[in-house]
């Protein structure tokens, strides 16, 4: 058994305020383990009373070395790990990594693999929402809305499930296409969830948007400004809501989003209220563009033929000699990719989901590394949290919808 | 979407090496000049730091590390790289968190995983891995780990090297 030793504190003493040291404030742990921290998170807080002075986060708890542990694989079985990063967003994970491996070989994808890509990215943007409103709206007491969001979010989970057998670790998207084509439910499917959203993200607003508890509650509550928020690394909802229209399926876009006529909500207020309405109009955006991209999807192939990194259909492999080699080249050793390194982003529902990924000639990437948009949403925190209550933490931590796979990786 | 001109304007004031792949442009600076290419960065409008990541070529040693910076502007729809080579020994540059403050989090997280050293950052903590590890797991020659599949012939042989509480 080993000694437990006396923690020492003396590493962190410039972490909190003098009063501190004298004993003036007090020191409290909010997390690990504490419902509202939204998983694994650690929150060091410095306290006069209920007055926040001090937020030091404590990060780490989830980290399962993931980078590390793709340097190990080859570039499709790599994959896999991608969706345990951020998981609530499973198939954009999937998403960003594609398109860094088929950047970095070189390899064209279908336009109807692309079309089905942003539909489901888009739908999993949707059911990443619904997740965010329903836990952040239940740590500011609004326990109904966290149960119609969860109605919601199965009805695209099951479409996840009909297209790939699982409803959340999907991966789904493979370097140079899809794992296969939708079913033929699909459609009907998305219909049916385009029929029905609308209606249902005014049930949500009815129930928030104009409440006075909920106004209440986050209004004017973890203010950031936009330059503030630029310089602090903010993407996504976060940096929209302090008034910067930046989102990366306009400011450099990918999978064909250049084709599709949608908006980027702004507000101005950057509180916790503004976030809120940001993220609402950005369901209703994601809608417009699942409509627009279902009513023009192309017919033809999913996945590229260029069998040195696409695997063939599985019915060639009976017939045709060389099928059959490429098969076993493919799960055996793998695909070389050139020396050199890519970096690509997207825009997750977070915001800035960014891999870097670098090739040495082999079948396995040299490095990967995740730009996850948690990450800096979570270094602001303390900024965010000055001089609030306690209970206002709360719905900051909520508003900048960490997901903690994402953070640790 | 391009940070081409950018790139050439940086080039001739800092000496650097341009490095071209897959239409991506990178520049290569010593990494004495860090903190002033990076404050030139920031004036020439690349309000937001997107990445910093760091890359092991051991047993290369010098430079064993290559850093990895990622510059976008929104003003002129242009990103940028930075790539700035850090010898195996004593590997250390300055902090650029003076420029842009969310460097703080991401050179920690270089620091915590390959042990390169952030001359004048404010708080070099580690950030990930607990804050008595030894070791930076980053780096290619920190082991992957692995555990021993145990089977009812090996179990008890196994049992006394697993790593878990006993009595």
């Amino acid at each position: 058994m080993a000694q437990i030793e006396e923690a020492n504190l003396d590493g962190m003493a410039h972490l909190v305020t003098k009063r501190a040291i004298k004993g003036e404030t007090m020191i409290l742990n909010m997390g690990p383990q504490h419902p509202s921290t939204h998983g694994v998170l650690r929150l060091l807080l410095e306290l006069d009373g209920e007055t926040v002075i001090n937020c030091i986060p404590d990060v780490g708890f989830l980290h399962t070395g993931i980078e590390k542990n793709m340097e190990s694989k080859t570039y499709q079985k790599a994959e896999v790990m991608t969706d345990r990063l951020d998981y609530m967003n499973n198939t954009g994970n999937n998403l960003v990594y594609c398109l860094a491996v088929e950047k970095l070989v070189d390899l064209d994808v279908p336009v109807r693999a692309q079309a089905i890509r942003v539909i489901i990215a888009e739908l999993q943007r949707l059911a990443s929402h619904l997740v965010w409103l329903g836990t952040s709206a239940l740590d500011v007491a609004a326990m109904s809305t966290f149960l119609y969001c969860f109605r919601e979010r199965e009805m695209i989970l099951d479409i996840l499930e009909s297209c790939s057998g699982q409803r959340m670790m999907t991966t789904y998207f493979r370097p140079g296409g899809l794992w296969r084509d939708v079913p033929a439910e699909f459609e009907d499917a998305v219909r049916e969830v385009l029929k029905v959203m609308p209606k249902r993200i005014d049930e949500y607003e009815s129930l928030l948007t104009k409440n006075p508890l909920f106004i209440d509650r986050t209004v004017g509550i973890g203010k950031i400004s936009g330059e503030r928020a630029l310089a602090w690394g903010l993407t996504g909802a976060c940096l929209r809501g302090s008034g910067v229209a930046h989102d990366y399926r306009k400011f450099a876009p990918y999978s064909g989003y250049e084709q599709y006529d949608f908006d980027v909500p702004i507000e101005t207020a950057g509180d916790v209220y503004a976030r809120y309405l940001v993220r609402i109009h950005e369901m209703r955006q994601a809608l417009r563009i699942i409509e627009q991209a279902l009513n023009k999807l192309p017919m033809g192939p999913v996945r590229s033929n260029n069998h040195k990194f696409v695997p063939p259909p599985r019915s060639e492999i009976g017939t045709s000699m060389e099928a059959l080699i490429h098969h076993f080249k493919l799960w055996t050793e793998g695909f070389d990719a050139p020396r050199g390194s890519v970096y690509v982003a997207v825009e997750s529902p977070r915001g800035e989901l960014g891999v870097y990924l670098e090739g040495d000639g082999g079948p396995k990437p040299y490095r990967v590394h995740w730009r996850t948009p948690s990450w800096d949403n979570l270094q602001v925190l303390p900024v965010l949290s000055k001089g609030c209550l306690v209970a206002d933490l709360v719905a900051i931590i909520g508003s900048v919808d960490i997901v903690l796979g994402d953070v640790d990786r | 979407m391009n940070g081409q001109t950018f790139l050439s304007a940086l080039k001739s004031q800092f000496n650097g090496e341009q490095l071209e792949f897959a239409g991506e442009a990178t520049l290569l600076i010593q990494r004495e000049q860090l903190l002033e290419a990076a404050s030139k960065i920031r004036e020439m409008g690349f309000e937001r730091l997107s990445d910093i990541t760091a890359v092991d070529y051991f047993p290369e040693e010098n430079p064993r590390f290559h850093l990895v910076y990622q510059f976008t502007s929104l003003a002129n729809r242009a990103t940028l790289g930075l790539r700035v080579p850090v010898p195996g020994t004593k590997p250390s540059v300055t902090t650029i968190e003076t420029v842009y403050p969310n460097a703080n989090w991401r050179e920690r997280e270089v620091y915590d995983m390959f042990g390169i050293d952030f001359a004048g950052h404010s708080d070099l903590r580690r950030i990930l891995m607990p804050h008595d590890w030894e070791g930076h797991p980053l780096r290619k020659d920190y082991p992957l780990g692995y555990e021993e599949p145990q089977f009812s012939f090996n179990f008890d042989e196994i049992d006394v090297r697993k790593p878990y509480a006993k009595e």
